[in-house]
C-alpha cells in the first residue's frame, strides 16, 4: 500500500473539516473495502480519515414509521439487532448475508452505502425500500443517491451518518450469492408500502444498482410472485463476466424477484 | 512514525510503526506472535484472525493504528505458556482437528469467537455456516467440524 497520513478525529464536523483540506483524502469506516483496494494499490488515498473514533453513529432505532441505523453499526450488529427483527426482519437478513461472521464485526452499512459496489447487498436495500440516505449536509432519497457504479451523489466533503428506512408493509431480500465471494451475483430487494412498489436489483446492472419498473407497474394489481409470471428484464446493459453472461443474470432477476415476492 | 499501544494477550504493548503496518504485521514482525499467520492476505482464508475487543476480526484487513487502546487476543494467549491447552485446542488435538496446521490458530480462534456467540452446544449446520471465512486447504473440514463440537462442549463453564 502507498503512503498515507492517518487521521482519527472525533467529530463527524472535524472528519470534514479533514476531507475538505485533502482532496485526495478517504473515509476509513470498517475499512473491508477501502483496505483490500488500498493494498492492492487500487486506491491510494493522501489521507485517512479514520471515523471509527466518532461517537453516536451506531445506534439502531425506529423513529415514528421509520428505523434510523447509523452510519458505523456493523453487519452483524445490524443482523442480530433485536429491533429491527421486529419491526423490519427483511433488512436485518441483508448484513447478515454479507461476507463472513469475521467481515461481519468490521463492514459498516454507511461504508457499503458509500461505496456502491456493484454487487454490494445494502444498496438495493436502500432503493427498495426508499431509504433516506442522512449525511452531515443534507438528505438524499436512495433514488437520487446512487449515480452509478462506485459512485454517489456524496460530495467531497460530505459523510454519511445515519440512513432512515420506511417500515415496509411487505419486504424481502433474495439473493444469488457468489459462492466464492459471497458478493451477490443478482440480488432483488422487493417492498410494498402502500402505493409505492420497489423493485430494486444489485449486482446485475452494469450501471450498479437500478429498479426495475415494469416489475413494480405488474405488481400494482397485486404483489404477488404470479403478478410477474411470463416478463422478463432485457439482457442490454447487464454485466457479462467469467462468473455469468448478461443473459443468465437478465434471468436470475426474474427468478429471485418472484422467490422475494412468494417470501414477503 | 506513530507510537501504537494496545494489550495484547493481556500485556500492554507499544511500538512505533508506519501507519500503513497492518495488524498482522505488527503481530508477527513487531512483537514476534507469528502464530496469527497470513494466508491469502485478501480477507478471504482466516488464517489470520484474532480477536479485537473480543470479536473475532481478520487481522490483514485491519490497520493497526486503528487498534490504538484496543485489547486484542492472538492464539498465543488461548492458554497460558506452561498450563494446559485451552479446551478448544486440546479439542482439536483430541480429534486430529488439523493436517498441515497453517489454518488452525484463525480457525481455533474463529470457534472460540463462535462459542462466544453462539454457545456450547453446536450442531454440524451451524458450525459449518459460521466458518465460512476460514479455509482449510488440506480440506480437513470433517475432524475440525467435530472438533469445534467437542471443544464448545468442553468449554462450558469456562471463561474463553
Amino acid at each position: 500500500m502507498y503512503a498515507f497520513k492517518y487521521h482519527r478525529p472525533t467529530t463527524v464536523r472535524q472528519a470534514a473539516n479533514l476531507l475538505a483540506k485533502f482532496p485526495e483524502a478517504k473515509v476509513l469506516a470498517g475499512g473491508h473495502s477501502l483496505i483490500p483496494v488500498m493494498k492492492l494499490r487500487l486506491a491510494s488515498p493522501s489521507d485517512i480519515v479514520d471515523i471509527n473514533g466518532v461517537e453516536g453513529l451506531s445506534s439502531i432505532e425506529v423513529k415514528g414509521r421509520s428505523v434510523v441505523i447509523g452510519a458505523m453499526a456493523r453487519h452483524a450488529e445490524v443482523a442480530n439487532a433485536q429491533v429491527l427483527q421486529d419491526v423490519l426482519p427483511a433488512l436485518a437478513g441483508v448484513p447478515g448475508s454479507i461476507g463472513d461472521p469475521h467481515v461481519r464485526h468490521r463492514g459498516t452499512i454507511g461504508g457499503s452505502v458509500a461505496n456502491n459496489d456493484p454487487n454490494a447487498d445494502y444498496p438495493a436495500a436502500c432503493l427498495g425500500l426508499g431509504a433516506t440516505i442522512i449525511t452531515n449536509k443534507r438528505r438524499i432519497a436512495a433514488d437520487d443517491f446512487f449515480t452509478g457504479m462506485f459512485s454517489t451523489a456524496l460530495e467531497p466533503d460530505e459523510i454519511i451518518t445515519r440512513i432512515s428506512f420506511p417500515l415496509a408493509k411487505k419486504a424481502a431480500y433474495q439473493k444469488f450469492k457468489h459462492p466464492a465471494s459471497g458478493f451477490a451475483l443478482v440480488g432483488v430487494f422487493v417492498s410494498k408500502r402502500g402505493a409505492d412498489i420497489r423493485v430494486a436489483v444489485t449486482g446485475a446492472g452494469s450501471n450498479g444498482v437500478f429498479r426495475v419498473k415494469s416489475f413494480e407497474e405488474a405488481l400494482k394489481k397485486r404483489f404477488s410472485p404470479k403478478s410477474i409470471e411470463g416478463l422478463t428484464v432485457p439482457a442490454d446493459g447487464m454485466n457479462s463476466d467469467i462468473h455469468a453472461s448478461a443473459e443468465y443474470r437478465a434471468h436470475l432477476i426474474g427468478v429471485l424477484a418472484r422467490r422475494a415476492l412468494a417470501a414477503a | 512514525m506513530p507510537t501504537v499501544s494496545m494489550t495484547v494477550n493481556g500485556k500492554a504493548v507499544s511500538v512505533d510503526v508506519d501507519v500503513r503496518t497492518l495488524l498482522v504485521q505488527y503481530l508477527r514482525e513487531s512483537l514476534r506472535l507469528t502464530g496469527t499467520h497470513v494466508g491469502c492476505d485478501t480477507s478471504q482464508c482466516g488464517a489470520c484472525v484474532i480477536h479485537l475487543d473480543g470479536k473475532a476480526v481478520k487481522s490483514c484487513t485491519t490497520l493497526a493504528v486503528q487498534c490504538q487502546g484496543a485489547n486484542v487476543l492472538t492464539i498465543e494467549g488461548l492458554a497460558a505458556p506452561d498450563g494446559p491447552l485451552h479446551p478448544m485446542q486440546e479439542a482439536f488435538r483430541e480429534n486430529h482437528g488439523l493436517q498441515c496446521g497453517f489454518c488452525t490458530p484463525g480457525m481455533v480462534m474463529a470457534a472460540v469467537d463462535m462459542v462466544n456467540r453462539k454457545g456450547n452446544e453446536l450442531d454440524e449446520h451451524t458450525i459449518r455456516q459460521e466458518l465460512d471465512g476460514n479455509l482449510c486447504r488440506c480440506t480437513g473440514y470433517h475432524n475440525i467440524v467435530k472438533s469445534i463440537a467437542a471443544g464448545a462442549k468442553a468449554m462450558k463453564g469456562k471463561a474463553a
